[in-house]
């Protein structure tokens, strides 16, 4: 019961952190510069490790199903299992857990400095409200960012996952009939469902961790707690929010 | 922009006084502050002191809208502290006991912050102002260092350059002479008690430092155990009769019968 309470409380003040910040989305353009600078570090910064770890986990789609249909002479469907899986599941699900590691960890840490270092008493003293100066950019920086990532990390594991298949010599697709499968049985709607995806989960992450941050009291200690916190809340999210998500997309 | 005046402000003159009227403040069990009451007046310097874990720093943030009160009310003229509206009607700063500078801004980037945020005026204005208030504090040089890079005085007096770029008309320090050596204190001293002088700004000190207090305020009043204990004019504490003012202000070190062999037998 009292558990209960503390969560919902949690929802409310998460909801609540979300109208506060979208209420200054007006001052946008004049934050272009912060805005800017999210933009490099939330999507820049991680390009690199999502390139690699997408080309490795399509890569490796392509060798175990390679294995897995040879048994049903099905090996010419490989393209579409690796472009379908990359595009709806893991493509969306890796780059967002990426971000929960690497982005999300970073932002809370950062808040909760600024908060346990009496940084955002100061902002509010000064009439500057930390929703509008510190949240706001970055909610707009994943919003931004996040297809983009997705789609790189779509890529990726296509080229990955035919690379595997022409080069494996119990496979021996050619990368040619690998994107004709891939395309045949894909429709438009598969990516953009994997890109509705990546969009709530970067913007929960990011939310959720500017909250988390945000909301640190007491010493220096409780930054850690909060960084931890804000990743295993962010995981969870994540893969909740897949199934739901998926099914709303499926039935739509 | 005059530059024999330490802030040409546009708010000159412009001051509110401050009413705590009654305030209880709990933090779950525990109370800090006990129906605390007190009166600044308009361009005042007024000082509080008192022991270490009395209620000064959450007084002062009640004043500064950062805390509200469990019951009581605090009133910047006319104006609930505890309402953020009331930010909007009052330029009030804080001067904070660490400084609470950003860490990833500059030092003149800190400065420059406000005015940027709030659309005051242009770069080159800002310019103007963020290097004027940083010269009133002697800290030209410092001017592209970040605050990791800087000594504890010396983010002290960029903690009060920050609030002077505010152009403040209320203006609260929380021991701003602490950790200071005392040429470094006795500086400070003089650029409240200036600033004052010179934009007539109602400043409110916490302070430990008796040279502080009895040099530059108007009024003095002494919080103890989330109490206030006595309110006069630093005249009137010169020989308190109040023993535990006394004892506060004056403590005779006496190595025959230490505090500390006191406390220990208390405890018994
Ligand atoms: N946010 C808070 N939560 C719980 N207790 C607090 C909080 N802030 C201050 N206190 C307690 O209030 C008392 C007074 O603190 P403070 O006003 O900082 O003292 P000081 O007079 O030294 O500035 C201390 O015992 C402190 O532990
Ligand atoms: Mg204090």
């Amino acid at each position: 019961m009292n558990y209960l309470t503390i969560i919902i409380g949690h929802i409310g003040g998460t909801l609540l952190l979300l109208v506060r910040s979208l209420k200054f989305l007006p001052t946008l353009p004049r934050q272009f510069a912060r805005f800017m600078e999210q933009c490099y570090l939330i999507g820049y910064t991680s390009l690199p490790i999502v390139t690699i770890l997408s080309f490795f986990i399509g890569s490796v789609l392509a060798l175990q199903s390679g294995y897995s249909m040879e048994n049903f002479g099905a090996k010419q469907f490989i393209g579409t299992l690796v472009g379908l899986t990359m595009a709806r599941e893991l493509g969306p699900v890796m780059v967002a857990i990426l971000i929960a590691g690497r982005v999300g960890s970073a932002i809370t840490a950062e808040l909760a400095s600024m908060k346990v270092y009496q940084e955002i008493d100061a902002l509010t003293t000064m009439n500057i409200p930390p929703e509008r100066m510190l949240v706001l950019p970055r909610l707009a920086a994943i919003v931004v960012m996040m297809p983009v990532l997705a789609i790189i990390a779509n890529l990726c594991g296509w080229y990955g996952g035919a690379l595997v298949c022409q080069y494996t010599h119990s496979i021996s697709v050619d990368s040619e009939a690998y994107f004709t499968a891939l395309k045949a049985y894909m429709k438009r709607s598969d990516v953009t469902d994997g890109l509705i995806k990546a969009e709530v989960f970067g913007f929960v992450i990011i939310l959720v961790c500017c909250y988390i941050g945000l909301n640190t009291r007491g010493g220096p200690r409780e930054i850690g707690a909060s960084v931890t916190k804000a990743v295993v809340t962010s995981l969870i999210l994540i893969l909740v929010l897949d199934y739901f998500v998926t099914k709303a997309l499926l039935m739509s | 922009m005059s530059n024999s005046t330490f802030t040409a402000s546009p708010f000159l003159g412009k001051t509110f006084g401050v009413t705590v009227a009654n305030v209880t403040k709990k933090f779950g069990r525990t109370t800090v502050l006990k129906d605390v009451s007190l009166e600044v007046k308009p361009g005042e310097i007024f000082c509080i002191m008192g022991p270490s874990g009395s209620g000064k720093t959450v007084l002062l943030k009640h004043i500064a809208g950062l805390e509200i009160p469990t019951s009581g009310e605090v009133r910047i003229g006319d104006f609930d502290a505890a309402d953020p509206e009331t930010r909007n009607k009052v330029h009030l700063a804080l001067v904070f006991q660490a400084g609470a500078l950003f860490n990833s801004l500059s030092v003149y980037d800190n400065l420059a912050l406000y005015p940027r945020e709030h659309r005051e005026c242009n770069e080159a204005g800002i310019r103007e102002r963020v290097m004027h208030a940083l010269s009133i504090l002697s800290l030209e040089k410092a001017a592209n260092k970040f605050p990791s890079d800087l000594s504890g005085g010396m983010k002290k007096r960029v903690a009060i350059a920050r609030a002077l770029v505010m152009e403040p008309q209320l203006l609260l320090y929380d021991e701003p002479t602490s950790e200071l050596d005392p040429v470094m204190s006795a500086t400070l001293t003089e650029i409240i008690a200036t600033l004052r002088e010179q934009t007539a700004v109602t400043s409110i000190v916490v302070t430990h430092d008796r040279d502080l207090a009895f040099a530059i305020a108007d009024r003095v009043a002494f919080v103890m155990d989330g109490k206030i204990r006595g309110v006069g004019r630093p005249a009137d504490f010169k020989n308190p009769t109040d023993p535990v003012i006394a004892n506060f202000l004056n403590p005779v070190i006496d190595l025959k019968n230490p505090r500390f062999k006191q406390l220990e037998n208390s405890h018994e």
